[in-house]
C-alpha cells in the first residue's frame, strides 16, 4: 500500500489507532447504552396489565409465587437495578412466551443467520457502492454516470420489503434458481442466503455510491489532485492512491447509519425469506407481546449501532490525517 | 436588508438598476423548473395526492366492502376490478387508494411533527450557543445512536396501535437530522448584520429567533422536509409490514405489500399494485427533494 518500508502496513496502521480516543468514546457510550436499557425497562413496566395473567386465571397464591420467582414483588427501582445488573452480565431475563428458553438463548439462536447476512451484505455494499460511485465520478455527466445514478435513485426508492418479495418471486418462484424462502435451522447455504443478502445490500449500495460519487467529484477538483496530474503521475495511481482515500471518508462516516439500515432491513428480509434470525425473533416477540425478548433485541441492536459508530470514528481518524483527537 | 457598497460598485449597481434583480428564490425557481426529473416528480406526486383524496369518491367499490363470491380474482374488467381483489374479496383499486391516503398522511403529519421539533431544537441550540448548545447537541448525539424505529415499535406494542400514535411516534424520532442542519445554519446566521441590528434595536432573543432566524432557515429546511417525507413513509410501511402498523380494515401501502407478499405465488397482482405505487411515490418525492437541493444549493452542482 505505502512505499515506506520498515514495518508492515498493518503494523503501522495499528500503531496509528488513537487508543486514548477509542477508550474515551467507549466510556462515553456507557451512558447511551444505559439510556437504552432504562427506556426499554420502564417502557416494559409501563405496559398495561400483568402479562403473566393473560392466559389462565391464577389463584392469588400462585400469582404471588410467580411474581416472587420473577422478582416482580420487589420495589420497582430494585427491579430496575437487578435488570441492569443482569444485562451487564449478558442475562436478558426469561422469555415470557417461550418458557423453556431465556431471552439470551433465543437471541443466540438467531445470531448466526443474522450476522452472516448482515456481514456479507455490508461488505458487498461497501465494495460495490464505492466502486460504482468512483466510476460515476470519473466519468461525470457521461451515460455511465447517469445510469449509475439512475439505478442508485431506484435503489434508494425501492424499499427492502418490495425488492425482497420481488426477487423471491422472480428467482425463486418463477425461475426456480434459488430458494424462494425458508431455512432449516443450522443449514445456511448459498441457495438460501443469496437473495436475502442481495436484498439487504441493494439500498446500501445505492446510498454509498451516491456518497462516493459526490465526494469523489469534489476531491478530483482539489489542488493536490491537480498537482499530482501536473507531476505526470499515471491516472490510475492518481485515482487509487491519491483521490480514493480522501473520497471514501464520507462512506466511513456513513458506517454508523449503514448499520442502522442493515439492522432494520434484516428484520424485513428475515421475515420475507423466513429466516430464523434475530429480526424474526424480534417480530415474534413484538407480535406476542413478549416484552423481555423485545427489550433484549433492542438492547442488542443499540449496542451494535454504538459499536459500529465507534469503529467508524476510529477508521475516520486513521484515514483522515487532518483529524487530531489528542 | 440594505447593502453598503464601495462607491465604484455603487455606480455599477446604479447603471444596472433598470435590470430586474434576481433573488436567490427566483434563481432557485428557475433551476427547479428546468429540472425535468423534479418537475415530473412534482406532477406525479400531485396526481397521487388527487387520487388519494378524491379517488375514493368516484370509484364504485369501497375499500372495506367484502365480495365473498369474488375472492382473490386477478385483474379483470368484470365488475371493474381492474387490479383484482384480495383474498377477502375486497377491490384492490379501492384498497390501494386507501393505502395511499394513509401513507401520504403519515408522510405529511410525521414530517410536520419532526419539522416543528427539529427547527425549534436546532434554532434554540444554535442561537443560545455556549453550554446550552453543547448540552442540547450532545443529547442529539446520544439519541442518534439509538435504534429508534425499535422504540417506536415498543411504543406501539406497549400502548396499543392507534394511527395517531404512530404518526406522532415516527415524527418524534425523525427530528434529529433536522435539528443538526438548523443549528448549523443558525450558528452562521446569528453572526449576520441584520441579527446584530435587531439586537441593537432591542428585539428580545425569542423575537430574533422567530422573526429573523427561522425565516432565513427556509431553504435547507424545505429541502430536508421533502427528503424526510419518503423516510417517514418508509418507516410507517416498515411497521405495517411486520404487522405492527395501522389496523384493518384501514390499510397502508406497507400493509398491502405485506399482505400481497403472503400470496406471492398464487396471486402476484396483490403485490405488484402496492409495490409499484410505493416505488412511484418514493421516487417522485426523492426526485423533488434532490431537485430542490440542487436548486437552492448551487454549490452542490
Amino acid at each position: 500500500m505505502s512505499d515506506t518500508v520498515n514495518a508492515s502496513p498493518l503494523a503501522r496502521t495499528i500503531a496509528r489507532i488513537p487508543w486514548g480516543f477509542a477508550a474515551r468514546r467507549l466510556i462515553a457510550a456507557i451512558p447511551t447504552m444505559l439510556a437504552i436499557v432504562t427506556i426499554a425497562f420502564f417502557m416494559m413496566r409501563a405496559a398495561p396489565g400483568n402479562p403473566y395473567s393473560t392466559e389462565r386465571r391464577l389463584t392469588p397464591e400462585v400469582e404471588a409465587n410467580l411474581k416472587a420467582s420473577l422478582g416482580l414483588d420487589k420495589p420497582l427501582f430494585q427491579q430496575y437495578l437487578d435488570y441492569v445488573g443482569n444485562v451487564v452480565q449478558g442475562d436478558l431475563g426469561p422469555s415470557m412466551r417461550n418458557k423453556d428458553k431465556t431471552v439470551s438463548e433465543l437471541i443466540g439462536d438467531g445470531l448466526p443467520v443474522s450476522l452472516t447476512i448482515g456481514a456479507f451484505s455490508i461488505t458487498i455494499a461497501i465494495f460495490a457502492g464505492v466502486g460504482l460511485g468512483m466510476v460515476a465520478a470519473v466519468r461525470q455527466n457521461s451515460p455511465t454516470d447517469y445510469s449509475v445514478m439512475g439505478l442508485a435513485m431506484l435503489g434508494i426508492s425501492i424499499p427492502t420489503f418490495v425488492t425482497g418479495p420481488m426477487l423471491s418471486l422472480i428467482f425463486g418462484v418463477w425461475l426456480g434458481w434459488v430458494a424462494a424462502g425458508g431455512l432449516d435451522l443450522g443449514r445456511m447455504t448459498f441457495e438460501t442466503l443469496i437473495l436475502p443478502i442481495i436484498t439487504l445490500a441493494l439500498p446500501q449500495i445505492a446510498i454509498i455510491s451516491r456518497l462516493t460519487r459526490a465526494s469523489m467529484i469534489e476531491v478530483l477538483r482539489s489542488n493536490y489532485i491537480r498537482t499530482a496530474r501536473a507531476r505526470g503521475l499515471p491516472e490510475r495511481k492518481i485515482l487509487l492512491r491519491h483521490a480514493a482515500p480522501a473520497a471514501i471518508l464520507p462512506v466511513v462516516s456513513y458506517l454508523g447509519p449503514a448499520t442502522v439500515g442493515i439492522v432494520t432491513g434484516s428484520v424485513v428480509v428475515e421475515r420475507v425469506f423466513g429466516l430464523p434470525g434475530v429480526g424474526q425473533s424480534f417480530i415474534d416477540g413484538a407480535l406476542t407481546r413478549d416484552y423481555p425478548r423485545v427489550m433484549g433485541v433492542v438492547i442488542l441492536y443499540g449496542g451494535l449501532i454504538i459499536l459500529f459508530n465507534l469503529i467508524a470514528d476510529i477508521l475516520y481518524a486513521l484515514l483522515d490525517p487532518k483529524v487530531r483527537y489528542e | 436588508m440594505t447593502m453598503l457598497a464601495a462607491p465604484a460598485e455603487n455606480a455599477d449597481l446604479m447603471n444596472r438598476a433598470t435590470i430586474k434583480g434576481r433573488s436567490l428564490w427566483d434563481d432557485a425557481r428557475r433551476r427547479l423548473l428546468a429540472n425535468r426529473a423534479a418537475m415530473t416528480g412534482a406532477v406525479v406526486l400531485g396526481l397521487l395526492i388527487l387520487i388519494a383524496l378524491f379517488g375514493p369518491l368516484f370509484w364504485p367499490h369501497e375499500y372495506k366492502t367484502l365480495y365473498r363470491d369474488r375472492t382473490a380474482i386477478g385483474p379483470t374488467l368484470e365488475h371493474l376490478h381492474i387490479l383484482g381483489t384480495d383474498i377477502y374479496g375486497r377491490d384492490m383499486v379501492a384498497r390501494l387508494m386507501m393505502g395511499l391516503q394513509v401513507s401520504l398522511a403519515v408522510g405529511a403529519v410525521a414530517t410536520l411533527v419532526s419539522l416543528v421539533i427539529g427547527v425549534a431544537w436546532g434554532a434554540i441550540a444554535g442561537f443560545a450557543g455556549g453550554r446550552v448548545d453543547q448540552v442540547m447537541m450532545r443529547l442529539v448525539d446520544i439519541l442518534y445512536a439509538m435504534p429508534f424505529i425499535f422504540f417506536v415499535i415498543l411504543v406501539t406494542i406497549v400502548f396499543g396501535r392507534s394511527i395517531f400514535l404512530i404518526f406522532l411516534a415516527i415524527g418524534a424520532v425523525e427530528w434529529m437530522t433536522m435539528a443538526r442542519i438548523v443549528r448549523g445554519q443558525t450558528l452562521a446566521l446569528k453572526q449576520k448584520e441584520f441579527v446584530e441590528a435587531a439586537r441593537a434595536a432591542g428585539v428580545k432573543p425569542l423575537g430574533i429567533v422567530l422573526r429573523h432566524i427561522v425565516p432565513n432557515l427556509l431553504g435547507p429546511v424545505v429541502v430536508y422536509v421533502t427528503l424526510t417525507m419518503p423516510v417517514v413513509i418508509l418507516q410507517e410501511s416498515f411497521l405495517s409490514f411486520i404487522g405492527l402498523g395501522v389496523n384493518e380494515p384501514l390499510t397502508s401501502l406497507g400493509r398491502l405489500i405485506s399482505d400481497g407478499q403472503r400470496e406471492l405465488s398464487s396471486s402476484p397482482w396483490l403485490l405488484f399494485g402496492p409495490a409499484a405505487l410505493m416505488v412511484v411515490t418514493l421516487l417522485s418525492l426523492n426526485f423533488i427533494g434532490d431537485g430542490l437541493r440542487d436548486a437552492l444549493d448551487p454549490k452542490e452542482r
